[in-house]
């Protein structure tokens, strides 16, 4: 059904709607009504539980004794809930717990900030989960279906990363598939071991040096398989709901000169540039990186040869290059590509049109460059003390 | 796919004496059967008390205690031979 609500909300409903039997959560900006909505549900009699627990590290922790009894399950969290989450996430996809989780993506402490850009999950991208990111409300609770799908099939936990408060908070129509309708694409939940107390078992158990490095490649490999997963899971829900989706999403890029790329509801803003810069005949074109983890390579080697590329990093890893500028030159090795890095659009500042157009017309000189964006602020915003 | 688990009855199989790189020795000669190593042992694989000790190197992780506590010297702790 379709209906006019905020992004959080739209995915609890979602959630709700895919039925999870174990869901817990602790509350944090900008997902604070996420887990609000669950427990709601719960209170009125619509889901099966709710945990309210003392810490996202419980949270995720609960979930994973929910998981292991077989139980499909849900939370969602973002920034300092996600960073306190590190340990278990790791644990989680080590014990193949299929579990399924939202990201409200926000910036990282210190200096505090409760707005938006991509630092927490990017930083989890090597916790062996799967990222889905979301570049609108409606892409967002779609990604969350088939977060059930792709991870109930592969064993592997997907978190769906949605960014804080340009998504969560901003209230736009959102179709939104009733509990029958997602079963008709999602198929209930087939554990392969569970916790049972008439077949004792243990899970996570201790691995000497001569198991140890076999989990950790079999993560590894399965990782890189589940690529076919997740496209396959896309598609099966154009067929069932009318909109399909691939690992990545391509926006005027075949015939285009110049291509920006980037993850999550910043390519929103870079696709209305095109569509802009489209209409003075430049050849421009939008890519958005919509699966992090496991990282489509091969797709963006075979779109991206031969094409100035633009990569948006709003992530750093302080003291190197960004993460997704890294990554795509390495796919790109050997290419004729040129690769750009841009990286910013930190706590909450905006990668405006007018300044994606600009990004545009500089890589059309053809030099690759390497700079900040959204450095320029007006100055009564900015009301930083230096010494 | 691998999956992490065990079964009850595991440790049977899982022989954790592998990880150890000393090994405890006695000497019967200046052993007296006290005990008291048998008792300190954390892994109680010393044999029965008040014997001279049998050890089950299998489990024995080589912690050194019973070599520390023998009040009479008689336990050595021998390095263990390992590929490089």
């Amino acid at each position: 059904m379709i209906k006019t609500t905020n992004g959080a909300t739209a995915l609890a409903e979602t959630a709700k709607n895919c039925e999870p039997e174990v869901v817990a959560g602790y509350p944090i900006t900008p997902t604070t009504h996420v887990v609000e909505e669950m427990n709601r549900y719960y209170a009125n009699g619509e889901t099966k539980s709710f945990i309210a627990v003392e810490s996202e590290f419980s949270a995720l922790s609960a979930l994973i004794g929910g998981a292991a009894a077989g139980a499909r399950t849900f939370t969602a969290t973002g920034s300092q809930g996600l960073l306190l989450m590190h340990e278990v996430l790791f644990c989680s996809s080590g014990m193949r717990l299929p579990i399924v989780m939202v990201v409200g993506n926000r910036s990282v402490s210190a200096p505090l900030s409760i707005w938006n850009d991509e630092q927490d999950s990017v930083s989890q991208r090597d916790t062996g989960w799967i990222q889905l990111y979301a570049k609108n409300n409606q892409e967002a609770s779609d990604a969350l279906i088939q977060a059930y799908f792709i991870a109930e099939k592969t064993f592997i936990p997907v978190m769906v990363c949605v960014d804080g408060h340009f998504l969560t908070h901003t209230t736009e129509q959102v179709d939104i598939p009733s509990k029958d309708e997602i079963k008709r694409f999602l198929p209930p939940f087939k554990p392969m071991v569970t916790l049972d107390p008439d077949q004792p078992l243990s899970m996570g158990v201790y691995a000497a040096p001569a198991y140890y490095q076999e989990f950790r490649m079999d993560l590894h490999s399965d990782l890189e398989k589940s690529a076919a997963v997740i496209s396959d899971a896309g598609k099966r829900f154009g067929q069932v709901f009318g909109r399909s989706y691939g690992l990545v999403e391509e926006y005027h890029v075949k015939d285009a000169k110049e291509v920006l790329v980037g993850l999550g509801s910043a390519m929103e803003n870079v696709k209305a540039a095109v569509d802009e810069m489209r209409k003075q005949g430049k050849k421009v074109g939008a890519l958005h990186v919509r699966v992090l983890r496991p990282f489509p390579r091969e797709e963006l080697r075979r779109i991206l040869s031969g094409k100035h590329v633009g990569v948006i990093d709003r992530a750093l890893s302080p003291g190197a290059q960004p993460p997704l500028f890294t990554e795509i030159v390495e796919a790109l090795q050997g290419t004729s590509s040129t690769v750009s890095s841009f990286f910013g659009a930190l706590g909450g500042r905006t990668l405006k049109i007018q300044e994606s157009k600009q990004l545009f017309e500089k890589m059309s000189k053809g030099k690759a460059l390497k700079e900040w964006i959204t450095v320029t602020v007006e100055k009564n915003e900015a009301e930083i003390e230096t010494c | 796919m691998l999956i992490p688990l065990s079964k009850p009855g595991t440790t049977t199989d899982i022989k954790t004496g592998k990880w150890k790189t000393h090994r405890p020795t006695v000497d019967p000669k200046l052993c007296t059967k006290c005990a008291i190593c048998q008792n300190f042992c954390p892994e109680g694989i010393m044999g029965t008390p008040r014997e001279i000790p049998v050890i089950d190197y299998d489990y024995c992780k080589g912690c050194s205690m019973c070599m520390v506590e023998c009040p009479f010297k008689a336990i050595t702790m021998v390095a263990e031979k390992q590929e490089l």
